[in-house]
Order: structure tokens, then C-alpha cells, then sequence
């Protein structure tokens, strides 16, 4: 085993053991589990836009839309079907990565910014239904109240409801089964392709890769992974919002795979975990937060272009 | 019937003309620099703010003639300061910096003029109602129209015949030989940005007149732009016109007939015409696909 392979395993466990054990080291350092399930859903979030931006190279600036589908999705099943977490979870995926693919396909065929205009553009179509059909999604005021269900399994009951610590390991759970999926699929040949295309288009399409249909594909696999972390994120608040589907929230998402290092699998779960915390407590300690928030964008963007992980990994090469 | 329907063709191009306004300084900054500017609508808020600054000392015209040039100057700075470095990176980059841009421009405004709307007072002659039979065209509404049509008619004679804009028509095809040419780039788009902002400027003023003013108020007219620039079809001019009088014309009929998708028929428009034309109505084949 090469030194470079044992060095990525102990990352590897570290990375795991430090979310394992998140809710006992969390709290003597100020924080609280409910933070750190939100980290983990946002980074989700964040992992799954970076499938399509730093791994196939497409810029999409629209991919709030199937996350806020998540959220309505999974809301519109606890509030109106069955109260059912894992229904609420399935119907979220469902109806982010089918809408995603659906439009995905009028998308694909365009490049660069071109592309992100034409997804921010999309995003808020949902947007504007998700405001405008009150009657069903609760308008601006969001959709409530409904609230996650506690786990039966049958031969015991786990009340993730109330007990804060045993939804961080059940969101912890879907994380890693959404993660190992991605991370499989990046390893396969199909993942490979995907990078390809994003390192060279014009060689991959006369290599006579359908350079369209894979685009497509990553896509909507990213827009299911959205989907999944806009469910998560609904059962995170019992409540979904409007401004959940907003173009601002597809920019936070990129700014936090940007932030952590868009060419690392981890760096967006970095970024999302800086964003979270620096976003609670900007808020807690001033109304302006939206000023820091823009300065944070501007500066990260002219000074750490490649992210916390991009800037270790440089210095550690150098 | 009848009455309704064209009053809301009418209103619909009015606002229409104002998209393009919006449209046409975005899809110049786009096509000449491949960067787009989230921030525009920031730029109308201040170009909006500035008049609203101004117009007690030198009254509403003075206004509409130092706002823009103001707004554009201040466009120029964050062009050399922001976005100069990021030119040949990846459009993302930009796109984030303008996108946090727009958060301080909203934050800012908010800070210095405060949250609540400011009305901007407009001359009591452009308040008459032109006609009392068609009680909705107000000067005001006409005086609008005439402006933008005025400035996109200037717009459209500067890229034809002066030399500043046969430049910057050059550079949209193909920007390597026009620096080949010995032609200095950076200043081309530090020019072309700022003629981009005056236009953002302009359609502050004029909005801030008919609607008053609010730090929000940016956000509202950026989405129209952009999918005027998508409907017309990226990299011509003539199509992002077309696009916004389009969207403009759309959104005043679905008022009519179903008020509730008055804002959704623009994505509506925006899907058919990505269907059957992915390239947008007029735009080009090979440019920026």
C-alpha cells in the first residue's frame, strides 16, 4: 500500500469517526446537535451540487429548486398522505430527481453560462409556485405544521422526534447511504467518463462518448441526492420553506462547495460546516449579516478560489 | 373586454421596454465579458437611491441626467477592483462575486436610506393621465417608454457606428483577435461594463419615478432580464429586445385571463422556446453553447 493510499484511509477514518461521534464532542465546544444535523443535511446538499460542478464540470446555479422539492415533497406526504418519515423521504428524492431529470433534459444541451442562467431561470419556476399556490403549500408563511414521525422498525420504536441525538445518527445514516452511493458511483467507469468530459468535452465526444446523455444522467443523479437532503432538511425544522427553493439558496450551496474545495469529495461538507456555523452566529451577533455573507463570497472568491481543502492540499504538494 | 385587453398589452410592453433595459446592459456585460452580472439589479437600486439623493437639489431632470453617469462611474471602480481578476477564470467565479455583490449593494442600501420605500417625486405634468378614456397612460408611463426607447436607439447607433462599439461588437465574436488587432481589451470591458451599468443606472431612475424606491426592489427585475436574454437567445441584442417586449406582452395578457400566472408564463415562454429553439430566437449557433 502506497503511502498516499494509507494517508486518504486515515482521513478517511478520521472523517467518519469525527461524525460518529459528533453529538459527544459538539456540545463542550459550544455547539449543540441540532447544528450538527444541519451541517450534515446542508453538506449533503453541498456534496450533491458538487457532483455536477466539480466532478462533471457543469455549473448549475438553479439546484435549490430540487432541494426545496425535497422539502415540499416530503412535507405534503407527512401533512396529507400518512404520517411516515421514511414515505416523507422517499416522496421528497422522488419528486426532486424526477422534476430535476424531466427539465434537466431541456438543459443539458446548453454549456457555461448559458447553462447556469438557463437553471437559475428554472429554479424559480418552483419558487413562484411554491409562493403562489397558498392553498396547498402554505405560500410565504411555509409549510406547516407537520412534523417527522417516530422510526417503527417492529420490534422496536425509535422516537426520533424528541430525541435529538437519535435523529442526528438517523440523518447521519441516510448521509452516509447517500454519500457511499455517490462516492460509488464516481469510482465506476461511468464516474470516470464524468470527469472526462469535465476535463476535456471536445476529446470526450470525438472519444464518442455522448457527452449530452451523460451530463443528463449526472444531473438528475445529483438532483435525487438534492432531493434527498431537501427531505432530510424538512424533517429537520418540521417545517418547508418557500425561500428554501430561492436562486440565493442555490448560491449558498455553491459557495460552500466553492469554500471547501470543489475538486475534493469532502471539501463541500467542510464548506457547508464553516457556512452553518458562521451563518448562526453572524446572525446571532448582528442584523447586517447579509453584508458579511456577500463579503464572505467576494473574498473567498479572489483569495481562496480553490477552498480550505484545495489551499492544504497546495501547501502540503509544495 | 377589448379595453381590458389592450390595456394590458400596453402595460405589458411598458414593462416590457423596461426589462430590455435591464436585459440589454446584462447581455452586453455577458456577451463581451461571459460574465453574469447578479449584481444588476444592485446597480439599479443605487442608480434609483442616487436620484432619490439628488432630486432635492437639482430636481428631477438633474436627476435623470447625473444619476446614471454616477452609477456608472461607481460600476467602473468595482469592475477594476472585483471583477478585473477574475477575467479568464471560470464564469463561476464571477458569478459568485457579483452574486455576493448584490448582498452587500441590498445591505448597504438598507444601512444608509433604511428599510422602508422612498417615493421619488416626478414632475406634477408627467402625473396627469394622458387621457381620461385611457385612463392608464399616465405622462409618466409614456415619458418611460420614450426614454427607454431613446437610449436604446443611442445604444444601438453606438455599437453601429462608433468606433467604441464596432469594437465591442468584435470583441463579442472573437476577443483574442481584436487584442491581436492591438486593440486594449481591458479597457474595452472596463468601458463596455460601464455603458452595461449606465443602463442598470437609467432604469433606476426611471423606476424609482414610477414604483419608488426599495433596497429589495433589485432582485424583482433581475429574473425578467435574464430570461429575456434566454427567450432572445444569448449573444444577440436584437433577441434579448425581442425577449423583453415578449415577456413583457405575456405576462400583461395572463393578467387578463389568469392573474395568479402572470410572473410564471415568463418560465412558461422561457420552456417553449428552449423546446422547439434551444438556442433562444435569435441566437446563433456556436455562441456560448
Amino acid at each position: 500500500m502506497s503511502g498516499e493510499q494509507t494517508r486518504k484511509l486515515i482521513a478517511l477514518a478520521f472523517i467518519w469517526v469525527l461524525l460518529l461521534l459528533a453529538p459527544y464532542w459538539m456540545a463542550p465546544l459550544g455547539g449543540y446537535t441540532a447544528l450538527g444535523t444541519r451541517v450534515l443535511v446542508l453538506g449533503l446538499a453541498a456534496m450533491s451540487v458538487n457532483f455536477l460542478l466539480g466532478f462533471t464540470g457543469v455549473l448549475s446555479f438553479g439546484h435549490a429548486a430540487w432541494f426545496g422539492l425535497g422539502a415540499y415533497g416530503c412535507g405534503l406526504i407527512l401533512k396529507f398522505i400518512a404520517p411516515s418519515t421514511p414515505l416523507g423521504l422517499l416522496a421528497g428524492t422522488m419528486l426532486g430527481g424526477v422534476m430535476g431529470g424531466l427539465l434537466g433534459a431541456l438543459i443539458v444541451r446548453r454549456r457555461g453560462v448559458y447553462f447556469a442562467m438557463v437553471t437559475i431561470a428554472f429554479g424559480q419556476v418552483f419558487y413562484y409556485i411554491a409562493f403562489q399556490w397558498s392553498s396547498l403549500t402554505g405560500g410565504d408563511d411555509g409549510l406547516r405544521p407537520f412534523s417527522r414521525q417516530p422510526l417503527h422498525l417492529g420490534f422496536t420504536t425509535i422516537d426520533i422526534l424528541n430525541d435529538s441525538i437519535a435523529f442526528y445518527y438517523f440523518v447521519l445514516l441516510c448521509f452516509a447511504l447517500a454519500v457511499s452511493l455517490m462516492g460509488f458511483i464516481l469510482r465506476s467507469p461511468f464516474g470516470r467518463t464524468m470527469l472526462a468530459i469535465r476535463e476535456n468535452e471536445r476529446r470526450a465526444r470525438f472519444l464518442g462518448i455522448p457527452v449530452e446523455r451523460h451530463i443528463w444522467i449526472a444531473f438528475t443523479l445529483s438532483c435525487f441526492f438534492m432531493g434527498l437532503a431537501g427531505a432530510l432538511y424538512a424533517l429537520v425544522n418540521n417545517f418547508a420553506d418557500p425561500r428554501g427553493l430561492h436562486y440565493s439558496q442555490s448560491g449558498d450551496f455553491v459557495m460552500m462547495a466553492v469554500m471547501g474545495g470543489m475538486r475534493s469529495f469532502w471539501g463541500p461538507l467542510l464548506g457547508a460546516a464553516v457556512f452553518v456555523i458562521l451563518q448562526d452566529y453572524l446572525s446571532s451577533i448582528t442584523i447586517n449579516w447579509m453584508s458579511f455573507v456577500g463579503l464572505l463570497f467576494v473574498l473567498v472568491v479572489l483569495f481562496f478560489p480553490r477552498g480550505l481543502l484545495g489551499a492544504i492540499r497546495r501547501k502540503s504538494e509544495a | 373586454m377589448t379595453q381590458l385587453i389592450l390595456f394590458n398589452v400596453t402595460n405589458g410592453l411598458i414593462i416590457g421596454a423596461f426589462y430590455v433595459l435591464m436585459a440589454l446592459g446584462l447581455s452586453l456585460i455577458l456577451n463581451l465579458s461571459n460574465v453574469i452580472n447578479f449584481a444588476h439589479g444592485g446597480f439599479l437600486v443605487i442608480g434609483g437611491y442616487i436620484a432619490y439623493t439628488l432630486t432635492p437639489y437639482v430636481g428631477f431632470w438633474g436627476a435623470l441626467l447625473i444619476a446614471p453617469p454616477l452609477t456608472a462611474a461607481i460600476g467602473l471602480v468595482v469592475e477594476r477592483l472585483l471583477i478585473r481578476p477574475l477575467y479568464g477564470r471560470d464564469p463561476l467565479y464571477s458569478l459568485l462575486l457579483t452574486f455576493g455583490l448584490a448582498f452587500i449593494i441590498e445591505d448597504g442600501t438598507r444601512f444608509i436610506w433604511g428599510a422602508q420605500g422612498k417615493p421619488v417625486t416626478i414632475p406634477a405634468f408627467l402625473a396627469q393621465p394622458l387621457s381620461y378614456e385611457f385612463f392608464f397612460i399616465t405622462g409618466y408611463r409614456l415619458f418611460m417608454v420614450v426614454v427607454v426607447l431613446f437610449a436604446i436607439a443611442l445604444l444601438f447607433l453606438l455599437l453601429r457606428y462608433t468606433r467604441l462599439g464596432i469594437r465591442i461588437r468584435a470583441g463579442t465574436l472573437d476577443l483574442e483577435t481584436v487584442s491581436a488587432l492591438g486593440v486594449n481589451v481591458r479597457t474595452l470591458r472596463s468601458l463596455n461594463f460601464a455603458v452595461g451599468i449606465f443602463l442598470a443606472g437609467l432604469s433606476g431612475v426611471l423606476a424609482a419615478g414610477q414604483l419608488g424606491l426599495e433596497p429589495t426592489m433589485g432582485a424583482g427585475v433581475l429574473m425578467p432580464s435574464f430570461i429575456a436574454i434566454i427567450v432572445g437567445g444569448v449573444g444577440s441584442l436584437t433577441g434579448t429586445l425581442l425577449g423583453g417586449l415578449l415577456i413583457g406582452v405575456a405576462s400583461g395578457l395572463a393578467a387578463v385571463f389568469l392573474p395568479a400566472a402572470s410572473e410564471a408564463i415568463m418560465y412558461v415562454l422561457m420552456a417553449v422556446v428552449l423546446l422547439i429553439r434551444p438556442r433562444g430566437l435569435l441566437g446563433e449557433e456556436g455562441m456560448m453553447t
